[in-house]
């Protein structure tokens, strides 16, 4: 019995080059002959552009030339927003590459500056004199949206950019009117950097003889820039090739198409030679979009026993000042939606309202809308508990969904795929001695000690997605994957995909479902992505689709290949096909177990084609198309144990479970990696990141000496554990993972902090929590 | 990320530092907080003096009392044994400059003539009254280290000064600690204590007490003194000396926006409380 590499933790291939720094880069990549973009930056959130004066700079040396929106004219469309989300009333202000007599956050684009040199790009930006008249700023999303608010594009009125409520308002207030408890919280989902270990880069290389554009950048999905760098320059979109090599995390960031990219593609076809920008972290702090920005209104309503009978929000999502490629589903299909959890909740309503705002812009960061739902739902859940005078564990008990095996409808529209929601709950709760540590408690506040406990249930919806739904909500785009499985004639193996991995293990976690469903030994495998022209189609990687949608390509691509064996294999053994058995990559013939081909001598065979049955084709190789049939939902339940020292407001969290269910797991080890990273990045909303702009649009959080990134030592070692419940629908069963830390940890934690601060008196405090804000909360309740 | 373009020159000694010092420009010696403010262009010296391989500034030697080079590293200075038995305080609170990386580069001289607000060394330096040493184009002069610091990145250096050490008053016979609350973002101090207690038996002959992180410089802090000097360290002295620091650093409490003035000037009486037991300890 040979041990299945499905499910073998296994090492990922991918870190010896990233740990010893030989992972090739954008940045990493030199032309010759290449200029150097700079960009000149809006030092103002808000303000007319009066004058742009370059001459100062085109003289310095190395200059090649200094462009603004001006001498773009026509040369670039603006950047689109794809997500067009349908009956709420979309506005899609114009975004121009550079900003057309008006900036509308402080990193604008106005100028670029061309240079054979970095650091004299650098220098002559700073000598491009601009003019601005500074027109008055507002960032708090609700503000914005309020009277007498600055309006921050003509044609968004009110700077409402759209109005999505597609429940039922009337049905909902009659069930919070007949509520015996309703609850309500304003919460603030804080503005977040996602902070990928490596910045955006781009470099544009344009071949005047061809006419070919090739563009190296930091994307989580080629096909989608290469389709938007054609819309936006008018090159043919079979001209424009875009190649995302090694990408140093892009946690959503590095989803839309920015105006640098749009910019160095420009500048190369007019110039006629490579254009590279790199992005400082500053750069990267001020415009790479920013995650979360809410501010909700919730309420729920619930029974005198603890049955929860419905949740309704007014959310104000801050989009920033201009809508990026994907923003306004984030606050909307994948927020709205998720509003049931994994509980019977009968009765949802969301009217989410999508401001502009000085901000930099918002979009899809890790876990995109689902945490901001998941975050709401458990923190009123935890009020629920207190109001009625119930352990917020029995209230959540009470609600779970029943364990069910393929499909359960739920009151925010969605179908959930399978769930046994009460097995990872009991689970968890087992794992962290609930009743214990409600005793320990106890005898720790006798000691003037404030220990606490935060539990939620969660579950999302990720493997996006069917493209029918897709189109139905206005994704402006298919959802679906596609891979070619192409085996050498020495029988190695090529598995070209759409997706674009950047730090996930994809290449490690795809290559084991190829070598499970083919039997060539995992290490024969190369997994290939990330170039428009090398490989075949795909929508990109986020939304926790990589393992779903291009996984279950390649199982059923493996399947089709597997099939073809077979029947060659039957033909070159002269047996029948039913008599052929199939075990660890070898064909053998029932009963006469001596008689095998391997599925490299298979492969071979295909290839020379010297004796092909009739009617087969020569080659091995097969494509496939995945479009999924549903969603995925993974779940579980975490729970975190915090001491909060009330002398100083520090909080200690002393422990963390989290237990999972993503259905089988292919890799332990990367499916461990993943919540690992993806709880740091959700507890870290809860501690301590947190994007602060002054009253006047500066951003205040503008490096990490400021805006504070998790670290190792504040976190302990993690329990976890998990339960297996399979996708009915997808081929080899996996749900996505990348993304459940963040959705689960953030609310685990917070309301943790809030159980040790009962006793204090202390009710809620706006994220992050801050030693200083605890501190000053606990204060206030004494006082 | 781009500085402005400048000039470079490493000097073998200190005369031939202060030579190139009379062309202008800035010394650099390890570079961990000059190097950082080019980047972001909030600096721009058109010259950098290279002094980080001269090597009478590295020495730290030991004699009555420390003298420390201008250009020994956090590192070397947090792990000398010297230092270590005369002022164990500096060698912990040298141990707490950044990480690793940092302390291997960055140098007492470069930390204190940065004069950044929230760095550790500076609360030790003037606790436990050291001096600093430095040398000109018209010779060499002495500044106490509380006269030293001036304000927020301000110091008593002249234009083409340069500090060649640090002197250390021996304090072997004082129970010292530096206790720092790291900010969670820059691991700077939200607020750093520095405590030398002489004792006499169970009584505090006298007591040493500054206060960095949350003060535009480091403060001394003599009503905190007054309050421990002459007890035993009782909850009601150490409670007195708690309250009266919040008194002495009133008039230079700097905040930030996510920990303001009023909860550094409380936290500075709990780290005091928390440096005096640690000193104790």
């Amino acid at each position: 019995m040979t041990t299945r590499i499905f499910g073998s933790g296994i090492k990922r291939r991918e870190d010896p080059r990233l740990i010893t720094g030989e992972a090739r880069y954008t940045d990493d990549i030199k032309l010759p002959g290449v200029l150097h973009m700079a960009v000149v930056r809006s030092p103002y959130a808000h303000a007319n552009i009066v004058s742009i004066d370059s001459s100062v700079a085109e003289a310095m040396d190395g200059v090649v030339a200094v462009y603004t929106s001006e001498d773009i004219g026509d040369g670039l469309a603006g950047l689109p927003t794809a997500w067009l989300i349908p009956d709420s009333d979309l506005k899609t202000p114009e975004h121009p590459a550079l900003a057309k007599g008006k900036v509308r956050y402080v990193g604008d684009g106005v100028a670029i500056v061309l240079a054979d040199d970095r650091y004299r790009a650098q220098d002559a930006a700073d000598a491009v004199l601009v003019e601005y008249e500074e027109l008055p700023a507002v960032i708090d999303p609700e503000e914005a949206a309020g009277e007498g608010a600055p309006l921050i594009h003509d044609d968004v009125e009110g700077n409402i950019a759209f109005t999505w409520a597609p429940f039922d308002e009337d049905a909902s207030n009659a069930v919070f009117d007949a509520a015996d408890v309703v609850v309500s919280e304003r919460i603030l989902q804080q503005r977040l950097l996602p902070t990928a270990m490596e910045t955006r880069a781009a470099m544009a290389q344009y071949n005047p003889a061809t006419q070919e554009l090739t563009l190296w950048c930091t994307s989580q999905n080629p096909h989608i820039h290469r389709f938007i760098i054609s819309a936006v320059t008018g090159l043919n979109e079979n001209k424009v090739r875009v190649i995302a090599p090694e990408v140093g995390g892009g946690f959503g960031s590095k989803i839309p198409c920015y105006p640098d990219e749009a910019l160095v593609s420009w500048a190369s076809i007019k110039l006629g030679v490579p254009v590279k920008w790199t992005e400082t972290r500053s750069e990267n702090y001020l415009i790479t979009i920013h995650g979360r920005d809410h501010v909700q209104h919730v309420e729920m309503a619930a029974s005198n026993d603890g049955k929860i009978l419905g949740v309704r929000s007014t959310v104000y999502a801050g989009m920033g000042g201009y809508l990026s490629t994907a923003a306004p589903g984030i606050p909307t299909i994948l927020h709205g939606l998720l509003y049931v959890g994994p509980y019977t909740i009968d009765s949802v309503y969301c009217k989410s309202i999508g401001v502009m705002t000085n901000g930099a812009p918002t979009d899809a960061y890790r876990g995109a809308g689902r945490p901001e739902a998941t975050f709401l739902l458990e923190r009123m859940v935890d009020n629920v508990a207190r109001e009625i005078g119930m352990d917020p564990v029995e209230v959540r008990r009470k609600n779970l969904i029943p364990a069910f095996e393929n499909g359960y409808d739920v009151a925010a529209g969605l179908t959930y795929d399978s769930g046994d929601y009460p097995a990872a709950f009991e689970k968890a709760l087992g794992m962290a001695g609930y009743g214990d540590f409600r005793r320990q408690q106890k005898s720790a506040k006798a000691e003037g000690r404030y220990l606490g406990i935060g539990v939620t249930a969660y579950t999302e919806m990720c493997g996006l997605g069917p493209s029918q739904v897709a189109g139905a909500v206005g994704f402006q785009g298919g959802l679906w994957e596609s891979a070619t499985l192409r085996v050498t004639p020495t029988g190695k193996v090529q598995a070209l995909i759409g997706a674009s991995p950047h730090g996930q293990g994809s290449e490690t976690t795809l290559a084991q479902i190829i070598a499970d469903e083919l039997g060539f030994p995992v290490d024969d495998i190369e997994v290939i992505h990330g170039d428009t022209t090398e490989t075949p189609m795909g929508w990109g990687t986020y939304g926790s689709r990589t393992t779903p949608v291009t996984g279950a390509a390649l199982a059923q691509a493996s399947r089709k290949l597997k099939d073809k064996a077979r029947v060659l294999a039957a033909h070159l053994m002269e047996a029948n096909e039913e008599d052929i058995e199939y075990a660890d990559g070898s064909f053998s013939v029932k009963g006469s177990p001596d008689q095998a081909q391997s599925i490299q001598e298979v492969a071979l065979m295909a290839h020379l084609a010297w004796n092909m049955p009739e009617g087969m084709d020569p080659g091995f190789e097969e494509s496939q198309f995945y479009d999924p049939p549903n969603f995925v939902y993974p779940f579980g339940t975490h729970i975190a144990i915090v001491e909060v020292d009330a002398e100083t407001g520090e909080i200690d969290l002393q422990r963390y479970i989290a237990v999972d269910d993503c259905g089988p797991q292919i890799n332990p080890e990367i499916v461990a990696g993943q919540i690992h990273g993806g709880v740091v990045q959700g507890v870290a909303q809860a501690l301590c990141e947190g994007v602060v702009y002054d009253e006047n649009g500066q951003l205040l959080t503008g490096s990490m000496m400021d805006y504070c990134m998790p670290k190792a030592d504040m976190f302990p070692n993690f329990e976890l554990g998990e339960t297996v419940t399979p996708s009915p629908h997808h081929p080899v069963g996996v749900k996505g993972v990348g993304e459940t830390g963040t959705i689960a940890s953030t609310p685990t934690v917070y309301n943790a902090v809030l159980d040790a601060l009962a006793p204090l008196g202390v009710k809620q405090i706006d994220m992050p929590l801050t030693s200083a804000k605890v501190w000053g909360a606990i204060q206030d309740a004494r006082s | 990320m781009w500085p402005s373009k400048f000039d470079y020159v490493r000097a073998g000694s200190v005369d031939e530092a202060l030579a190139s010092a009379a062309d202008g420009g800035k010394f650099l010696a390890g570079g961990h907080s000059l190097l950082p403010a080019m980047k972001l262009r909030l600096d721009a010296p058109e010259q950098l003096i290279d002094i980080g391989r001269i090597p009478e500034l590295q020495s730290i030697s030991a004699n009555g009392g420390l003298t420390i080079g201008a250009a020994a590293t956090h590192d070397a200075i947090a792990t000398s044994a010297d230092v270590q038995a005369m002022c164990g305080a500096l060698a912990s609170a040298c141990g707490q400059v950044g990480d690793q990386g940092v302390r291997n580069f960055g140098t007492l001289g470069g930390n204190i003539a940065h004069a950044d607000p929230a760095s550790d060394p500076p609360t030790v330096l003037v606790a436990v009254g050291a001096n600093v040493n430095i040398q000109g184009a018209d010779g060499a002069r002495s500044v106490g280290a509380e006269d030293f610091f001036l304000g927020l990145f301000e110091t008593a250096l002249d234009d083409g000064e340069l500090i060649t050490s640090v002197s250390v008053p021996d304090v072997s016979d004082h129970q010292s600690a530096y206790i720092k609350f790291p900010h969670p973002a820059s691991r700077y101090a939200i607020v750093g204590v520095c405590v030398a207690l002489k004792m006499d038996g169970a009584v505090c002959d006298h007591a040493h007490v500054a206060v960095g992180g949350a003060t535009l410089r480091a403060v001394r802090c003599a009503g905190a003194e007054a309050a421990l000097a002459g007890t035993t360290l009782d909850d009601a002295a150490v409670n007195a000396a708690a309250e009266a620091v919040k008194s002495d650093i009133a008039e230079d409490l700097i905040g930030d926006i996510a920990y303001p003035e009023a909860y550094r000037q409380q936290m500075a009486g709990v780290f005091l409380k928390r440096a005096i037991a640690a000193a104790q300890g």
